[in-house]
């Protein structure tokens, strides 16, 4: 009975995606195909690595409102690397991935270190990382670097002549994957989890608090790095302007994959099936084709606003 | 700030809230009458004050106004992170009400309102207060922390200000109209006096009546203002109410400002900035501690260094790392933490003593 109760806000977010695949299906011909399916991931890669990271983040009891930033700020270092200074890829992706890493370090270090309000403290990081961005170039780069195109541009066909996805969205799976390993298989998820539940708990418990939540933030600026290469395979460009609002997409793909905001309570995939859920939304809207786009932002108010009622239900059960 | 840091001064910083946010401005202020020598020049031109001060009091005014209302919600350990989208939604409501057409009558050209211009006011400020209500609403009474109960107007605000605006800029022709964002009384702004009105309301019902303390109970620790007999619930929607209010008229401000309501951008990144002026008026995110004049201040600071950064002709992008750089500072100073080791590096701990 408890271990189905810890599932709940799982089996509704599932729930809720196949209820909306199976309205599209019914809805519109054309949608219950594999493709279309293969398309949420392909096109929502970017969102996929971006919120695993966040879900530490808010795992921990955290926020980060950074990532948006740095993944335009990856698009346009990487942009800049391989388009102007013509750098190789196998060069250019690594640095990029470790400066976005040491970025969120850097931040979990002010959080940790002074006792900074993590909120503050991202939404400085986010103001910083768009600045760098317009401090390297103010325009739009785009990439016609060959080697650059041919990897985004490829295709994999899951069998022959069957649907096809792409590097993004297998590096996607890998991520969350390699996240859900991390979160339920490691120390660092445990100690995740731990300082989620209770920080001051945590530190009792003699788990290394300090480290791990630094960690978070840098698991987490390492992800909107990826994110914003996967991104760049994407939009085969860098520029500042990427990403505006990204942060928001990721924390309520985070919101509705059930875990809790304040911390402690939640899984890694859930939020595949909330950015799914998320990019099921703007496939409806654009089926249907009659709904304007900011139709998608009202839906997602609304199912956040559901989700977090939701929440505060199954917390007060929980507590009562 | 290297030798400068010592604790003498910062215990003064601890006595005068008002020291750092005063001296910030004075510097930007400074600078900027550096490097433009005509900075202070006051002129008198078409029956108004003209010259780069009154510019930043009259940009300043719509963040000031939002400043004011966030000050409270923060001071009560909240923070509204909508209230860019309360000003679009409010911008929306009032352009679309306002509209105006020029219709000619008897040979004499008039503007025309579609409804009347009081109306489409109260009913934007109606909406505002509402966003505002309903984002106390989930704080106070469903019990959802504010970060995320404002996210999701911030999130659906957006997409309500495009629905009502039809995605599109709806521009307003309604002279009458204007003077609120641009026009001017007694040679000064009009959109100042607003800003100012309010500021003097909120300073008396903080000052002259019980509702300062009770914030202030409420942001030092809520369960125990509750216990105490104030009615924090209540306290805490009317303050949220009221910060949407005050977006509903840095909305209007705006709008009436650049004659026309744009749902995608009107108020972009405004609550970013409102919550920046609010922290370097010295009001502490972690509530309790707030202060009106410092926001007004903030709020000052951060329209003088926007200005000054156009002005100087450096490229505007670099605004933020600017920005971002001030909120390091500030943020740092804020944190007895940090200012624990920092008087640990410049001064050396006496002889003897146990480190």
């Amino acid at each position: 009975m408890k271990l189905q109760r810890k599932y709940i806000p799982l089996a509704a977010t599932v729930s809720l995606f196949a209820a909306m695949s199976v309205f599209g299906g019914v809805s519109y011909t054309g949608f219950f195909s594999a493709q279309v399916f293969l398309n949420l991931l392909i096109d929502n890669a970017f969102l996929v690595i971006v919120a695993v990271g966040m879900t530490f983040v808010i795992l921990s009891g955290g926020i980060d409102l950074s990532v948006g930033s740095v993944v335009a700020l990856s698009t346009i270092v990487l942009a800049k690397l391989v388009q102007h200074l013509h750098w190789d890829l196998m060069v250019a992706i690594p640095l990029v991935l470790c400066m976005g890493t040491l970025f969120g370090a850097f931040m979990g270090w002010l959080i940790q270190r002074f006792r900074l309000q993590p909120f503050i403290v991202t939404l400085a990081g986010m103001f910083l990382a768009r600045g760098l961005c317009y401090l390297i170039s103010i325009d739009s780069i785009s990439i016609t670097d060959e080697a650059y195109t041919v990897l985004a541009q490829t295709r994999i066909h899951l069998w022959p002549e069957g649907p096809m996805v792409s590097i993004s969205a297998v590096l996607a799976l890998v991520v969350l994957a390699a996240a859900v390993f991390i979160a339920h298989g490691t120390q660092f998820g445990r100690t995740v989890y731990a300082i989620g539940g209770s920080e001051h708990s945590a530190v009792l418990m003699g788990l290394p608090v300090v480290h791990t939540n630094v960690a978070v933030y840098a698991l987490s600026g390492f992800c909107a790095a990826l994110g914003g290469v996967v991104f760049t395979f994407y939009m085969l460009s860098g520029y500042g302007l990427h990403a505006v609002g990204l942060e928001l997409d990721a924390i309520a793909a985070v919101v509705i994959g059930g875990t809790l905001l304040s911390g402690g309570v939640g899984y890694v995939a859930g939020t595949l099936f909330g950015v799914l859920t998320l990019g099921i939304i703007q496939t409806l809207i654009m089926f249907d084709g009659s709904l304007s786009s900011w139709w998608t932002r009202i839906v997602i108010g609304a199912l956040l606003f559901i989700f977090c009622l939701l929440q505060r239900v199954f917390e007060a059960r929980r507590d009562g | 700030m290297s030798t400068a840091t010592t604790p003498s001064l910062l215990t003064r910083v601890q006595t005068h809230h008002l020291l750092w946010p005063v001296v910030t401005l004075v510097l930007i202020l400074m600078v900027n009458a550096s490097l433009n020598p005509g900075f202070w020049m006051l002129q008198w031109r078409d029956g108004h004050l003209y010259g780069s001060v009154i510019d930043i009091l009259n940009r300043a005014a719509p963040l000031m106004l939002v400043s004011l209302g966030m000050t409270l919600v923060i001071a009560t350990r909240g923070i509204d992170i909508s209230v860019g989208a309360t000003v679009a939604i409010s911008a929306a409501v009032a352009a679309l009400m306002v509209g105006g057409k020029l219709v000619i009558t008897d040979g004499v050209a008039q503007h025309i309102s579609r409804f009347p211009m009081w109306l489409a006011i109260v009913c934007a400020l109606l909406t505002a207060l509402a966003c505002g209500l309903w984002n106390g609403v989930l704080v106070a009474k469903i019990g959802l922390q504010p970060i995320i109960a404002t996210l999701i107007l911030m999130v659906a605000g957006r997409g309500v200000a495009q629905l009502l605006t039809d995605g599109q800029i709806v521009t307003v022709y309604y002279p009458p109209y204007f003077y609120i964002g641009s026009g001017y009384l007694w040679g000064l702004p009009f959109a100042l006096f607003i800003a100012g009105f309010v500021y003097l309301l909120m300073h008396l019902a903080v000052t002259r009546t019980a509702l300062g303390l009770f914030i202030q109970a409420i942001g030092i620790n809520p369960a125990a203002a509750r216990v105490a007999g104030v009615r924090e619930r209540l306290i805490s929607i009317c303050v949220y109410a009221f910060c949407g209010l005050t977006a509903g008229i840095a909305g209007l401000i705006i709008s009436s400002n650049v004659k026309s309501a744009d749902g995608n951008n009107a108020g972009n990144l405004l609550e970013l900035d409102a919550i920046l002026a609010v922290t370097l008026g010295g009001t502490l995110l972690t509530g309790g501690r707030f202060s009106l004049a410092g926001s007004m201040i903030g709020a000052l600071i951060i329209q003088t260094l926007t200005s000054t950064i156009y002005s100087i002709g450096v490229p505007p992008e670099i605004n933020l790392v600017v920005k971002a750089a001030v909120v390091f500072v500030v943020m740092l100073m804020q944190s007895a933490e940090f200012r624990r080791a920092v008087r640990g590096w410049v001064v050396r701990p006496a002889a003897g003593s146990q480190a």
